[in-house]
């Protein structure tokens, strides 16, 4: 009986498709890279210092790093964890996103009040636009007309026309916005605040807020409950949303922006993504030093993969 | 030619500003002098811009939110010295604005802001720890960015407690401000159920950087067997003699060893290693209390210009003593005021010199409204009047 329950729930648990899921140790100089398969970790590669921001090229034959101490966005070879070459990226970068041309990488340079626009193929910088201080989310709409950053100490969100490379609007959102993401076809713009602890959702066409989303953790008192990062399901109908160091992962429905569940994972929680089909989600867990994985389907977590000290951002690529 | 292009820059930014400066904020900052006696070592010099420099790092960060909104913000400081007169001084910046950062011991702060002239201002007090200022001695137009000291020995209390560590002893200075120390440490201890099991004065005169290592042991012997020495030594003079030297191997608190503190160059979590940083690009120095307590009043200025589109005094007090207000000041948690006293309510730093080792609140000293007031004089505590 015990038995055919563990096999009935590895079944559920596997993946459609086999992949990997690579996680930036901001204090060890390294990616561990996990099997979504066997949901061990399979590879560790160096990296330069404090890793954060990581994402992948549209064929997944590359993969971005911001190494934020050593200046520069480092370009990998996934498949021997060989450093090719770094990208100029501004000082200090902590996060970025790939425009959809695969060409141009947004960067937050978070010491500098700079957003740096990079040509990943000529690998120069092609513009710098002077954004608010302590940039950090960043987020391009899929059409790939507008990109957004932003700042922590300015509580903003930067609107920048990525045709002019200009700023077309600026919008206010609660303390020490972490996290931006387009939704809805990118008719709607999902940005995260730390400290406020809220979700601000704008409509992208008058950049006027739509919704603002609280979060209440039993038990956590409200100034530590502090949303950052957060991805949807594939259906965009359910928000994952990272709370930082209330430990918890809030699911959220995208539609009603209520809050329908908590699921506890590890310390200081802040990125996360998807497996290929969508019915994993991993954590990274900053304090404790490890990633969560959830079971998207039944809102539990399944298992915690020990990774290196302070791991911050995850990305997926399929391996088959 | 270099010169000429620098100025059309910068010419070209301000009549982009002006286009659109609906809100402007000037602030002053006023620094007090204030005649402390020496101390035995020189190892820490105070910095010649302690507080502006935090003032102006605040400045910036305001300005470069500001250029979005068409928001405007400028500093005058008046730095007085020896023999200048701070009522008059405090008297001309006011003419000029009605908010003003202050740099002064508490008796001169109370009469700045009983002048005339501060009827209607907006002082912030981000020097004077004195818990009077808080409590009966409070003022409607002072808010408080530097905590009180209280708030510091209850971070301490907190910790000795978490720890049981509550078999303590004390050596205290002669100054006023040790004994302000001593007094709030004992007030703290009792507080959280704790007490001292034996107190000293420390009134040696001779020189303990050569003396220490013979005198300390003989001085802290009869104090027989404790968890933890606390030192009262706010102007910095004999306790980091006493480290190392004691009869009893045991750690040392207070002013020295296990410290609280307002801020300190160890503190880089919640994202205060870019604070830090972008402080020490700008001043080429660590960052420290007072420079932090004259950012926040900066940045609290600021926050407020830009959640209100405004910039008179009604409307920025009542925002930042509102619900509404909230700092996100690199402490891990949004910082509010306190709106019976004007005391702005912050986690406190225990570190020491290398590593911060606990933020108070610790976890488990719980409140009923806020934890963060565990920490200095609650509401029913506070004698203070001025804010009903």
């Amino acid at each position: 009986m015990i038995r055919s329950v563990l096999i009935l729930s590895c079944i559920v648990t596997s993946p459609a498709l086999a992949g990997e899921i690579w996680v930036t140790n901001e204090k060890d100089d390294t990616v561990s890279v996990i099997s979504t398969e066997t949901l061990e970790v399979i590879q560790t590669y160096p990296t330069g210092e404090r890793p954060r921001g990581i994402t992948f090229s549209k064929d997944f034959s590359r993969v971005y790093i911001c190494a934020s101490d050593s200046d520069a966005v480092q370009v990998m070879d996934p498949n021997t964890g060989e450093i090719l070459h770094d990208l100029p990226s501004g000082e200090d970068p902590e996060q970025f996103v790939l425009h959809p041309n695969d060409r141009h990488l947004y960067i937050a340079n978070e010491d500098d009040a700079i957003t740096t626009v990079v040509d990943t193929e000529t690998r120069k910088v092609i513009a710098q636009i002077d954004v608010g201080v302590e940039p950090e989310g960043m987020a391009v709409s899929p059409d790939g007309a507008i990109a957004i950053t932003t700042s922590e100490t300015t509580n903003m969100a930067h609107w920048i026309d990525t045709e002019t490379k200009e700023l077309f609007a600026n919008t206010l959102v609660d303390s020490r916005p972490r996290h931006a993401e387009f939704v809805a076809g990118g008719t709607q713009l999902w940005v995260s605040s730390e400290i406020g602890g809220t979700i601000t959702v704008f409509d992208v066409a008058d950049q006027t807020e739509i919704a603002k989303i609280e979060f209440e953790v039993l038990g956590v008192h409200p100034d530590r409950v502090q949303p950052v990062g957060f991805e949807f399901t594939a259906d965009e109908k359910t928000a994952f949303v990272a709370l930082g160091p209330s430990n918890h992962i809030a699911v959220v429905n995208a539609e009603s922006f209520e809050v329908e569940d908590y699921i506890l994972v590890g310390r200081r929680v802040w990125h996360m993504d998807f497996n290929g089909d969508k019915s994993q989600l991993f954590t990274t867990n900053g304090v404790s030093g490890d990633v969560t994985v959830i079971d998207v389907a039944s809102r539990t977590a399944v298992k915690s993969i020990k990774v290196g000290r302070f791991p911050w951002g995850a990305a997926y690529r399929p391996t088959e | 030619m270099g010169r000429d292009l620098a100025y059309s820059v910068i010419a070209g930014l301000m009549i982009g500003a002006a286009a659109q400066a609906e809100v402007a904020l000037h602030v002053g900052y006023l620094s007090v002098y204030e005649d402390l006696p020496p101390t035995l070592s020189n190892l820490d010099p105070e910095p010649d811009d302690i507080g502006i420099a935090g003032a102006m790092t605040g400045l910036e960060d305001n300005s470069t939110t500001g250029r979005f909104l068409g928001h405007s913000y400028t500093l005058t400081t008046a730095i007085l010295e020896e023999g200048d007169d701070p009522l008059a001084a405090a008297a001309a910046l006011l003419g000029e604005t009605s908010f003003v950062i202050i740099d002064a011991p508490a008796d001169d702060l109370l009469a700045i802001a009983d002048l005339p002239q501060a009827a209607d201002a907006l002082l912030f007090n981000a020097a004077a720890d004195d818990v009077p200022l808080r409590d009966d001695a409070c003022r409607a137009n002072i808010l408080h960015t530097m905590p009180s000291v209280a708030m510091r020995t209850d971070a301490l209390a907190q910790m000795f407690l978490k720890r049981r560590w509550d078999d303590l002893v004390m050596i205290a200075g002669t100054h006023p401000q040790d004994t302000a120390y001593a007094d709030a440490m004992r007030h703290s201890l009792t507080k959280f159920g704790l007490e001292l099991a034996a107190e000293k004065t420390w009134a040696f005169d001779a020189d303990m950087r050569r003396a220490a290592a013979q005198e300390v042991p003989l001085f802290t012997q009869d104090f027989g067997d404790y968890d933890v020495m606390v030192i009262a030594d706010e102007l910095r003079d004999f306790g980091r003699y006493v480290l190392y030297n004691t009869w009893e191997p045991r750690p040392v608190a207070g002013s020295e060893g296990l410290t609280a503190v307002t801020w300190s160059p160890v503190i880089e979590q919640w994202g205060a290693a870019q604070l830090q940083s972008r402080f020490e690009d700008q001043h080429a120095r660590d960052m420290t209390g007072q420079d932090y307590a004259a950012w926040a009043a900066m940045r609290s200025l600021g926050e407020a210009v830009t959640r209100t589109d405004a910039a008179d005094v009604a409307t920025l007090r009542a925002y930042i003593l509102s619900d509404a207000f909230e700092l996100a000041g690199f402490k891990g948690r949004p910082l509010t005021y306190r709106d019976w006293n004007g005391q702005l309510r912050q986690p406190i730093a225990l570190a020491h010199p290398r590593a911060l080792v606990a933020q108070a609140p610790l976890e488990g000293f719980l409140h009923q409204t806020n934890e963060l007031d565990t920490l200095g004089l609650d509401r029913p505590e506070s004698n203070c009047e001025a804010f009903q």
